[in-house]
């Protein structure tokens, strides 16, 4: 059964940049599923389609049996997603950052408590949790959205480059975990990765996009053997080319540069 | 509820830890004070207005609320920049809630930050001339504080980055102070520039909160009460138009 579905997905940014161009993909229920391609591919403009964040231009979708530009509420509901950029509050502590979190998503005030407590220890952030955010490390801050995802006991987990930043200890320990929740829990998992080693191991299904056209799915044995290559990397060089990708600098990259000159 | 509670709370917690925003945001109305209040005062009297202390104090209560709320409600824009707007714009909480949760919680900054003037206003000698006004003028400054911060929020919605703040501060927030009343009785102004004045919502806020703290008005608390008030509901439904459209 599938958990999503997209067919002739398309944005267009200004109606001139075409971010994504006619993409069509399913995702089965309880699958881990791999949506790879190089920068400016189109990974991060799908992920926020299918999340609600940006509606498509054309194109359809179903999210868990909803449209999200329909039902957006719905999608939210079933939902969890650790985005690419930072999207925790600096201001705030680790404990309250999750608070937050499980008061948007309606989390019952009485397993509340447990649920961010039992969290926090996944991601060991149990000692840290009365500490402001913004005197974290960048790979605690990933953690903490981690744990922060996964707090609503979400049907889909979308994970935008998760382990971006991780050292290996942590990125093995939450891909252990994730897997027991998808094995124990049924939940979905879509993500993104430049680690190549990662989504072969993990995902049962992969995708490549490309100048925002899907070149290749199938699973990683499936597309190596289409390409003719004896791992996903090589596999992955051969349908999207070996040439160095330039990405403009987005507001919120320029943004950061500003205060980043700003405190100095 | 608990959505609108959880971001009012958010707002006032990130206010209370940052003590250099709290001392830094009463420097320019005690310089206002100071300077405006002194340097005048002898010329308001010799020109018969009685005492400028007097007048100025509401109107310098008021810019304090009014520069808090507008850059409580344009902080949405650093929310998107940095990420944190993603997190709440993908929760299954309708937007109008968001949205009046951040109002909320960037009405009441303002309205602590005008009682920290009221009090400073005390100290250069202020005096209201009844005590029993004062919880009227905490309603009206709340009122004014909602306005002005969905204003922000409103512009927040039109705006991609900070690029544009000096804009809004040269062009929108100083305009709406300086032809407010705030430092000079507007009954002598020129035509054109009554006019102008008449079209400011803060007009009505600074005349009300005048009338309640030295009972002086130009147009009576009920209209003023009824100006602000709809003016309010009108921008609060603009700004909850506008974040319902809004992409992170």
């Amino acid at each position: 059964m599938d958990i999503i579905s997209v067919s002739g997905l398309t944005k267009k940014f200004n109606h001139t940049i075409t971010a994504v161009d006619h993409i069509g993909f399913t995702v089965k229920k309880g699958e881990i599923f791999a949506f790879l391609g190089p920068n400016g591919a189109g990974k991060s403009t799908t992920i926020k389609m299918l999340t609600t964040i940006l509606d498509p231009s054309s194109g359809k979708i179903s999210v868990n049996d909803f449209d999200p530009q329909t039902d957006k509420h719905q999608v939210r509901k079933s939902i969890g997603i650790v985005f690419q950029d930072h999207s925790l509050d600096d201001d705030l502590t680790a404990l309250e950052n999750m608070q937050f979190h499980a008061a948007l998503y309606h989390i019952d005030s009485v397993q509340r408590s447990r649920r961010i407590s039992e969290m926090l220890q996944f991601v060991e952030l149990t000692d840290r949790q009365n500490s402001l955010v913004k005197t974290f490390s960048g790979g605690m801050k990933r953690r903490l959205e981690i744990a922060r995802g996964l707090l609503h006991h979400p049907r889909i987990l979308f994970l935008d480059e998760p382990t971006l930043g991780l050292d290996p200890q942590t990125r093995n320990h939450m891909w252990e975990y994730l897997k027991i929740i998808n094995k124990d829990e049924g939940m979905t998992i879509f993500f993104t990765t430049h680690y190549m080693e990662e989504a072969e191991k993990i995902a049962d299904h992969i995708a490549i996009i490309d100048h925002g056209k899907i070149v290749a799915q199938g699973t990683s044995r499936e597309l190596q053997t289409k390409t003719k290559t004896d791992s996903l990397e090589a596999a992955f060089l051969s349908v999207t080319g070996s040439s160095i990708r330039e990405e403009e600098a987005s507001s919120t990259d320029q943004m950061r540069q500003a205060r980043r000159m700003w405190r100095r | 509820m608990e959505t609108i509670y959880i971001l009012w709370l958010r707002q006032i917690k990130k206010y209370f830890r940052s003590r250099s925003r709290i001392i830094g945001s009463l420097g320019q109305p005690l310089l206002f004070l100071v300077s405006f209040g002194f340097g005048f005062g002898s010329v308001y009297s010799q020109a018969g207005q009685g005492n400028y202390m007097q007048f100025l104090a509401p109107g310098i209560i008021l810019m304090s609320v009014l520069f808090t709320a507008v850059f409580a409600g344009i902080e949405v824009i650093w929310d998107r920049q940095f990420g944190f707007l993603k997190e709440t714009l993908v929760a299954p909480v309708p937007r109008f809630q968001i949205m009046l949760g951040r109002t909320f919680g960037g009405a009441t900054v303002a309205v602590i930050q005008g009682i920290l003037v009221f009090l400073l206003t005390l100290l250069v000698g202020f005096r209201p001339v009844d005590l029993a006004m004062l919880p009227l003028a905490l309603i009206i400054i709340f009122i004014v504080a909602v306005l002005f911060t969905s204003i922000g929020t409103v512009i927040a919605t039109l705006m991609d980055d900070m690029q544009g703040f000096q804009l809004i501060m040269n062009f929108l927030v100083m305009p709406v102070f300086f032809l407010s009343g705030a430092l000079f009785p507007i009954d002598g102004l020129p035509q054109a520039l009554k006019t102008i004045v008449h079209f400011n919502p803060l007009t009505y806020g600074v005349d009300a909160v005048r009338d309640c703290l030295i009972s002086v008005s130009s147009f009576g608390l009920p209209l003023d009460m009824f100006i602000i008030f709809t003016t309010t509901l009108v921008f609060l439904a603009i700004g909850s138009l506008l974040f319902e459209k809004i992409q992170a």
